[in-house]
C-alpha cells in the first residue's frame, strides 16, 4: 500500500501547491480575450486539432473517463460516462447541447466564460461534438446574458469565417457547427429535459425519464447535455492529457474547478482551485476573508443545504464525496457566506419565494407546496405572526413535498429549508416566540 | 364611419431578420424560433402585443395560444410596454445580502412606481428579478440589457440622474476573482515532474 502511494506523485488538492497553474479561467478577465486572434496566440484551437486528427472518438471518450470529469453542473455525474451513453451512430441528427442557463443563485462561473472566453467554449463544443459524433452543438445560454450572447454570437461567426467551425475541419472529414439559442428567465430550463423543451420553442417543463436525452433529446434525436464548465474541462484534458488531470483532486473528484463566492467576504469573485481544495483555503486566502462575522455558508448555490461556520466545515475538503460527509452538497461549487447579522428565517423567506417564483407548475406539490404554502409560512414568521407549531409544519410539509416532483426543484427548495431549521432552530424559535427577529439589522446597501 | 385601425405586421419589411432566425435552426425545428422571433419583436416595441403573438404564431406554424403559452411561461417577456429604461432589480440570496431590498424601496420612492409598473412619460418602468449571475458583484440592476454591477447608493442616484437626462452611462467594469493579468496568460506548460509522474 506505501509502495503504491509512493510510486504516484500526491495528488494537487490546495492552491498553494507550486506545480498548480490555472487554466480554464487562464484568460478570463484579459482585455480582448474574447477575439479569435487571441485565442490562436494562446494555443486556442490546438486542443480541437489533436483531438480530430490524431485521436478517434472513442480515445476522446476514453481519455475524458480516464480524466475523472465529473459534471460540473451540479450532479457530478462522470461526463466520459455520460458521452458513452449515446447509442450508435445510426444516421440521425446527434446534438451536443451545453446548459448555459445558469440560474442557480451564487452561481456565475460560466457567465464570464461567455463574456470573456466564448472561443474556449467553442473548441469544447467541437471536441465533445466529435467525441460523440455530433455534428450540431446548441449553447443554450440564459436571456439576461446579453453581453455574454453577444460576445457568444460574434465568436461563433469568427470562428465559422476562420474554417474552425464548418465542413472538414482540420482535413479530418468531421463536420460541425453550432446554434446559440438564446432562453428568456427561467431558472427550471437549467433542469436538462425542460432546457430540451425550452429550445424546441416549447414551455420549459421537465419531461419525463426514461427515454434519457442519449436515447431521445433535442427533437426526438440522440443528445448529451453537459455544462459549460463540463465542456471546457475537455479541452484542457485533450490539452494536457487525462493523467494531468487526475493528478489533482482526491479519488472522487478529480481535477481543476471555478468556484464561486459571494456574500459577506472582502474579496468576492470567481476562483479556480483544485478539487479538494478546503472552503477556509478558498474563503480566507483568496477571497480575502469576510468582511464581518459570519454564522453559516452555502457551499454550492443556494439549492444546497447550509452549514455552520466553523473550522469542522471549513476544513472540509470541495469534493463531491467530502462535502456530502458533512451533511451537504457541492452543488455547482458557488459559495454564499452569511453573515452573523442575518437573519436566517428572512434570509430564507427569500431563499424560498425564488423557488415558489421558479415553479414551472407542472406537478402539483411543487405548485401548492413550494410556490404557495411554504413561503407564505415563511412570510407569516418574518411578518411576526408566527404561532407554536408553525415551525413543525414547515418541517411536515417539507417532508412531504420531497420526491414528490417531476424533476428535482421541489427538493431543492426544501434541502436548505431542513438545514436552516437544523443549524438554526433557534432564530425560528426567537421570531415565533417575540414576534421580531433575533437579528433585526435591515440595512445592508452601501453608500 | 370609424375606420379600423390597420395593423402592419411587425416583420412585413423584415423578411431578411426572419430568414436569419429560420436559418439557425435545422427544418424540422421550425418552432425553435419562436423564442428568438418574440425576443426581435420585444426588442423593437419593448413589449409584445396579441398581434405580434398571431404573427409570430404564423411564421413557426403554431397556434397563437400556443406561442402565449410559450411567452408567458418566462418572466422577460412584456405583455404591457415597459419603460424606455427597464430597471430590473435582482432581489435574490447574494443581491439581498448587499442591500438589494434597500435599493428597490429607493428607487420606488424616488421614482414612484412599484414591481411591474411603468411611470406616465413611459420613461422608468421597475421590476424586481431573480438571481442575475451577479452575486459576487452584487448588488446589480440590469437597465434593458445592460448589468451595473455593485451599485452603491451613490452610483444608484448617478445612474437615474443619467436616465433622466437619456445619456445611460457605459457600465463599469467590476470583476472580482481571478484576474490573470495578461502577461501572465501564457500557454500552460504540462510541469515536468506531472507528466514523469503520469507515466511512472
Amino acid at each position: 500500500m506505501s509502495d503504491a502511494v509512493a510510486d504516484k506523485p500526491q495528488a494537487i488538492t490546495s492552491r498553494h501547491d507550486p506545480r498548480y497553474q490555472v487554466t480554464l479561467y487562464e484568460h478570463v478577465g484579459v482585455e480582448n480575450a474574447w477575439t479569435l486572434d487571441y485565442y490562436l496566440s494562446h494555443d486556442g484551437y490546438g486542443a480541437a486539432k489533436k483531438a480530430l486528427t490524431t485521436m478517434q472518438p472513442d480515445d476522446v471518450v476514453g481519455e475524458v473517463k480516464k480524466s475523472g470529469l465529473r459534471g460540473r453542473g451540479g450532479a457530478g455525474f462522470p461526463t466520459g460516462v455520460k458521452w458513452s451513453f449515446m447509442p450508435k451512430p445510426d444516421g440521425r441528427q446527434r446534438f451536443i447541447l451545453c446548459n448555459g442557463d445558469e440560474s442557480e443563485p451564487g452561481s456565475f462561473k460560466d457567465r464570464y466564460i461567455f463574456e470573456d472566453d466564448p472561443h474556449q467554449l467553442i473548441e469544447g463544443l467541437i471536441i465533445a461534438g466529435y467525441a460523440i459524433q455530433a455534428t450540431k452543438g446548441v449553447v443554450y445560454i440564459r436571456g439576461e446574458y446579453h453581453k455574454g450572447y453577444e460576445r457568444l454570437v460574434a465568436a461563433v461567426k469568427e470562428a465559422r469565417d476562420a474554417g474552425y467551425l464548418g465542413k472538414n475541419l482540420f482535413n479530418s472529414g468531421f463536420e460541425f457547427d453550432v446554434i446559440v439559442h438564446r432562453g428568456a428567465g427561467a431558472y427550471i430550463c437549467g433542469e436538462e429535459t425542460a432546457l430540451m423543451n425550452s429550445f424546441e420553442g416549447l414551455r420549459g417543463n421537465p419531461r419525463m425519464k426514461p427515454p434519457f436525452p442519449a436515447q431521445a433529446g433535442v427533437y426526438g434525436r440522440p443528445t448529451t447535455i453537459n455544462n459549460v464548465t463540463s465542456i471546457t474541462s475537455s479541452v484542457h484534458i485533450i490539452r494536457h492529457g487525462a493523467n494531468w488531470f487526475a493528478g489533482m483532486g482526491p479519488e472522487d473528484s478529480r481535477g481543476t474547478k471555478l468556484y464561486q463566492v459571494s456574500g459577506c467576504v472582502n474579496k468576492p469573485g470567481v476562483y479556480e482551485m483544485p478539487m479538494g481544495a478546503t472552503f477556509g483555503e478558498l474563503i480566507h486566502d483568496f477571497a480575502g476573508g469576510t468582511s464581518e462575522p459570519a454564522k453559516a455558508f452555502i457551499p454550492g448555490g443556494s439549492s444546497t443545504p447550509m452549514v455552520p461556520f466553523t473550522d469542522e466545515y471549513l476544513s472540509a475538503p470541495m469534493s463531491y464525496d467530502g462535502i456530502v460527509e458533512k451533511g451537504s452538497m457541492l452543488g455547482t461549487g458557488g459559495i454564499i457566506v452569511i453573515p452573523q447579522e442575518k437573519c436566517i428565517v428572512n434570509f430564507m423567506w427569500n431563499c424560498i419565494r425564488f423557488y415558489g417564483h421558479e415553479s414551472c407548475g407542472k406537478c402539483t406539490p411543487c405548485r401548492e407546496g413550494v410556490a404557495t404554502w411554504m413561503p407564505k409560512m415563511f412570510q407569516k414568521l418574518v411578518m411576526g405572526r408566527g404561532e407554536p407549531g408553525d415551525l413543525e409544519l414547515i418541517e411536515t410539509m417539507s417532508d412531504n413535498i420531497k420526491g414528490t416532483g417531476f424533476c428535482v426543484h421541489a427538493d431543492a427548495a426544501m434541502w436548505p429549508i431542513d438545514a436552516s431549521i437544523k443549524h438554526f432552530r433557534d432564530e425560528y424559535e426567537y421570531i415565533i416566540e417575540h414576534g421580531v427577529s433575533k437579528y433585526p439589522r435591515t440595512t445592508w446597501w452601501k453608500d | 364611419m370609424t375606420q379600423l385601425p390597420v395593423i402592419t405586421p411587425y416583420f412585413a419589411d423584415k423578411q431578411e431578420v426572419v430568414d436569419e432566425i429560420l436559418g439557425r435552426y435545422p427544418d424540422y425545428g421550425r418552432r425553435s424560433a419562436v423564442m428568438p422571433l418574440l425576443w426581435e419583436v420585444q426588442r423593437g416595441e419593448r413589449h409584445i402585443n396579441e398581434a405580434r403573438i398571431a404573427e409570430i404564431a404564423d411564421i413557426v406554424g403554431m397556434h397563437a395560444t400556443e406561442v402565449k403559452g410559450v411567452m408567458s411561461f418566462y418572466s422577460t417577456y412584456h405583455e404591457h410596454p415597459v419603460g424606455k429604461y427597464h430597471l430590473q432589480v435582482c432581489a435574490t440570496l447574494s443581491c439581498s445580502l448587499a442591500g438589494a431590498d434597500e435599493m428597490y424601496d429607493y428607487l420606488v420612492d424616488k421614482l414612484g412606481i412599484v414591481n411591474g409598473e411603468t411611470d406616465k412619460e413611459g420613461r422608468f418602468s421597475i421590476q424586481k428579478v431573480e438571481c442575475l449571475g451577479s452575486c459576487g458583484t452584487a448588488p446589480v440592476l440590469q437597465v434593458n440589457d445592460t448589468y451595473f454591477e455593485c451599485v452603491t447608493r451613490s452610483r444608484c442616484q448617478h445612474l437615474l440622474d443619467q436616465m433622466r437626462a437619456d445619456s445611460l452611462p457605459e457600465p463599469w467594469r467590476e470583476r472580482g476573482g481571478d484576474n490573470v493579468s495578461a502577461e501572465k496568460a501564457q500557454p500552460l506548460q504540462t510541469p515536468a515532474s506531472q507528466t514523469s509522474g503520469g507515466e511512472s
